[in-house]
């Protein structure tokens, strides 16, 4: 099993990404460069946090262009995970990936803290070892998370079961109060049709060890170690 | 020579016949801009080098001193922490947002310059009331969150103060900390004649001109006028430029790295071969890559354009170290040499433009002896003349609801502070830690300045800004280790701002000997004030490192659970002299800052420690501004556990008000296992320091039997009127 973590310029979740993966989980890592035309062998490759690019026309905006993101799509076509984590999930959004797009907080405020998120889906890889509607908790640090899509979209991501996670209240209650920046039906992550290309705000790699305050991200890496042989061979 | 052109670049008459005797000629229009960047207050430091000195920058662990771009310590396990404070306060008046962003990409290059990874940021900001200074906090903190987030380094402490005498001089210092192996610790040292010059990072452009400069004069109304001396910060490009900088560490081809910022190129140059004997450097501006067309050699001698660094390169190693800029997209030329002349000389092409003597633009300035008189002593405080505390409940309520002692959690959480896996005890409390990651070192850090003391007694108030940053990282856990302050004044030119910062820099020399605390960086920002009024009060900003063998060891200001004893371990005096409660209460500044005993300070700071090693406590948090009872609704909110104690009866001659709201230093709310009670107990008794049960961690609100009760959602409503 190998994490595969890609480095746009600008990306600055790769190092959390690569500590989390190396050193508290012990699986392999190996860097993605923007400008690599393989990935190396990854079972799973993650898109981590930011300003690919500087952000500067619109986030997530350039990354896709980026060679790398060409085998990306290839291999998310084959059913390999890909992860998109804050940036990251910008990044596939605007890859065309994942459907919506993350505009500005309601908040018009850069916002970095806790939040509590349900998970709606238990069936991923991703998610395989959270509890039916456990309530994580999770940081968020972004300034454009505010998950949107049309009507028609956001239906059909309901129909089809696409929501993986919705921030909540501690209880675990999907309110108003509990939404940090003004996401469409309190989402915080979504994952595509197939199941294997998620993209979600919070940070799982700020929270997998007690020293930072929580260890819960650390379910969603130890689900995709666990997971991802299994995905690419299915 | 014209007196306008003289003013133009900021050099009296008198420096410019101290030009042209050492010269023996009249310099060029290039030598004399040159000249006058390096020789304004904000590079030379002319007006305040003699006090400087007074301050002790020797000591057990300090690897680098005042002198570099940044001052670095020996932490423990082959790590070196690295940290400055710098201000950008005349640019973060003009163009608030671009300002504060700016100073912090300054100080961030500062600390990559010595070879190190940027771990943390800290912004210690002034501003005048809301909301009629609300473009300036709006900018600053906007600015701020919009560099450090982008560039994705974690803002992890500060202070903001409010107060009239920053209206139109917002302060915004920013402290940069980084870790580097001590033995990568890099020097920018322009060693080895032929070794070439490198300019890596952002094209050159107009911006900046004079910013030095500008940053050595009041402000007056034509200010805004300077707002293209203001530079533009581009964090993106900053954040290339670490990565690549920290790639550099792969290879020994690199001998030197040099920040660019204020006087741009010139003083880079200058400063990287005036530490090497005998240096000198030949720089071709026709090399320097350009952003705009029709630039001069004084355009690009001067420019301030932001996110550049200066790297020097063994000869003949020019491609390797090139390709790592080129991997990440960055342009870097070869713009010059070093030299055994010691001459900085600059070519445009064929034409030599400039020659002058390192040795001039680096510490030629005439050194300002200026007199410091005593104004007259601010207004006495006749405190048996205070009516007695009537509804000590309302008073707290008021108190935290004040603009000085409200939550900051509404301007935190537009940092991110989590970023880099590393913050252990987040911003909100007293210091921050970090981790050093691979290691169980905790490193902690914090900014400290309390200017209403400075104002009221600057020798004693600069003494109280050192003791608090010390008890601020004490009650972490962690044991206080070095400084870096930051000194803003008003015009030194008036007597009786020079007099305010020589007692300063006394203050501050006296308390870091005593604390055994080595000043091992810092800045100075003169000429604060508008028109000739309305100057600021003395703010010499303290920013302080400490270290904890084990981060699992660290402790938080809040309460840990139900149950625990909750003490006050100091002494209580009526210490209501510049304090919050005479302000908001009473409408006063007024009488004498707390008196301070560094002898106490050190034994209490001992017991704090020596019970946080041995596990004894919960928890620790700093009594400061709004005294004991502030400072345990703290406690309370920080953690959502309240607290019950019998009623506080005061033992004559100690006031209630004072008991309550009282500043006294040297003084920690803790909380502990009761069974620890016996060892606390022999501990304090040991150090002669004197220790009181408040009462008990538990409920869900506030009280003092008979005097107050308050829920915690009605204290949290009051403190975090600042988060919408």
């Amino acid at each position: 099993m190998k994490f595969g973590v890609v480095v746009f310029p600008g990306t600055w979740s790769d190092r959390d990404c690569g500590w989390v993966i190396d050193q508290v989980l012990g699986a392999d890592l190996t860097y993605l460069w923007h400008k690599d035309t393989d990935l190396k062998g990854c079972d799973c490759v993650i898109l981590p946090g930011g300003f690919a690019y500087g952000d500067y026309l619109r986030t997530g905006a350039i990354a896709r262009f980026a060679p790398v993101m060409e085998q990306i799509g290839e291999f998310a076509d084959r059913g390999g995970l890909v992860w998109g984590i804050c940036n990251g999930f910008q990044v596939l959004c605007e890859a065309g990936l994942l459907p919506g797009a993350l505009i500005r907080n309601a908040s018009l405020e850069f916002r970095c803290e806790w939040t509590n998120l349900v998970v709606e889906r238990t069936d991923l890889p991703y998610t395989s070892k959270c509890e039916e509607r456990e309530v994580l908790r999770a940081p968020i640090a972004h300034g454009e998370g505010s998950y949107f899509a049309d009507p028609a979209t956001l239906s059909r991501l309901e129909q089809r079961g696409q929501v993986v996670f919705r921030y909540c209240d501690a209880n675990g209650r999907v309110v108003p109060n509990a939404n940090p920046n003004g996401s469409l039906h309190n989402i915080a992550g979504i994952v595509n049709a197939r199941g294997n290309v998620l993209g979600m705000m919070p940070h799982p790699e700020r929270c997998s060890e007690a020293e930072l305050g929580g260890t819960d991200g650390l379910k969603l890496f130890r689900s995709v170690a666990e997971n991802a042989l299994k995905a690419l061979v299915s | 020579m014209d007196e306008r052109r003289l003013r133009e670049v900021a050099l009296t008459p008198d420096e410019y016949k101290a030009i042209v005797e050492r010269l023996r000629r009249a310099p060029n229009e290039v030598e004399l801009g040159m000249l006058g960047v390096l020789w304004s207050e904000h590079c030379s430091y002319k007006s305040s080098k003699p006090l400087l000195r007074r301050l002790p920058s020797s000591g057990q662990g300090v690897l680098q001193g005042p002198g570099e771009n940044a001052g670095a310590v020996n932490i423990g396990e082959g790590w070196a922490a690295v940290f400055k404070i710098e201000s950008h306060n005349h640019p973060s008046a003009i163009e608030p947002y671009q300002g504060a962003a700016t100073g912090v990409g300054g100080i961030i290059r500062d600390v990559i310059a010595m070879g190190a990874r940027p771990i943390a940021l800290l912004d210690s900001l002034r501003f005048g009331p809301l909301p009629a200074s609300a473009r300036h906090f709006e900018g600053v903190v906007a600015g701020i969150g919009g560099y450090g987030n982008c560039i994705g380094i974690p803002t992890v402490g500060g202070e903001i103060y409010f107060d009239e005498c920053y209206a139109n001089n917002p302060l915004v210092n920013a402290m940069c900390v980084g870790l580097v192996r001590t033995d990568e610790l890099m020097r920018a040292r322009a060693e080895g004649t032929g070794n070439s010059i490198l300019l890596v990072g952002a094209d050159t452009g107009r911006d900046g001109i004079h910013g030095a400069s500008f940053a050595s004069v009041e402000l007056d109304e034509s200010s805004s006028e300077r707002r293209p001396a203001v530079q533009v910060g581009n964090p993106f490009l900053e954040k290339c430029l670490l990565e690549a900088c920290m790639d550099l560490s792969h290879t020994d081809a690199v001998v030197a790295i040099q920040d660019l910022g204020a006087a741009g190129l010139t003083s880079a140059v200058a400063e990287c071969a005036g530490r090497v004997e005998g240096a000198g450097a030949v720089i071709d501006v026709a090399l320097v890559p350009r952003r705009e067309r029709g630039m001069t050699s004084y355009d690009v001698m001067l420019s301030e354009s932001q996110e550049r660094m200066l790297v020097v390169v063994r000869r003949g190693r020019e491609r390797e170290v090139e390709s790592i800029f080129n991997a990440w997209d960055l342009t870097s030329a070869v713009i010059g040499q070093v030299t055994d002349d010691g001459l900085l000389t600059v070519v445009d092409g064929s034409d030599e433009v400039a020659r002058l003597p390192v040795n001039l633009l680096t510490d030629g300035a005439p050194v300002r002896r200026l007199v410091g008189v005593a104004p007259e002593p601010p207004f006495g405080l006749e405190i048996d003349a205070l009516p007695p505390l009537a509804d000590p409940g309302a008073t707290l309520l008021k108190l935290l609801a004040s603009p000085n002692l409200s939550s900051r959690r509404g301007v935190f959480r537009r940092y991110d502070h989590m970023v880099g896996d590393a913050t252990v005890v987040p911003p909100g409390g007293d210091a921050a830690m970090l981790r050093v990651k691979g290691t169980r070192l905790g490193l902690a850090m914090t900014t400290d300045c309390n200017a209403r003391y400075c104002h009221l007694d600057p020798h004693l108030g600069a003494q109280l800004a050192v003791a608090e940053a010390a008890r601020n990282i004490v009650a972490t856990g962690a044991r206080p280790l070095a400084v870096t302050d930051c000194l803003n004044f008003a015009n030194p030119d008036r007597p009786e701002v020079y007099w305010e910062l020589e007692e300063t820099i006394a203050g501050l020399a006296y308390a870091c000997r005593t604390l055994d605390l080595p000043v091992v960086s810092g800045n100075v920002s003169l000429y604060n004030d508008s028109n000739g009024e309305s100057a600021i009060y003395p703010t010499p900003v303290v920013g302080m490192i400490g270290a904890i063998d084990d981060y699992n060891k660290r402790l938080g200001a809040g309460f840990r659970g139900e149950g625990d004893f909750v003490l006050l371990i100091g002494s209580s005096h009526n210490d209501l002299g510049g304090s919050e409660y005479l302000k908001v209460e009473h409408g006063h500044v007024a009488g004498r800052p707390p008196a301070l005993d560094l002898t106490r300070e050190q034994a209490v700071n001992r017991v704090v420690l020596a019970a946080a090693q041995s596990g004894y406590l919960h928890s620790a948090h700093d009594c400061a501004e709004g005294g004991m009872l502030v400072a345990l609704a703290e406690c309370c909110l920080l953690s959502g556990v309240g607290v019950r104690c019998p009623a506080v009866r005061p033992e004559p001659p100690l006031r209630l008000d004072a008991a309550f709201f009282g500043e006294s230093p040297s003084r920690f709310i803790v909380s502990v296992a009761s069974r620890a009670m016996p060892e606390l107990q022999s501990l304090a008794r040991r150090h002669n320091v004197e220790l009181a049960l408040l009462g008990l961690a538990g409920g869900d609100s506030l009280e003092f039997e008979g005097q107050l009760k308050i829920t915690l959602d009605e204290l949290r409503q009051a403190w975090e009127v600042m988060v919408p």
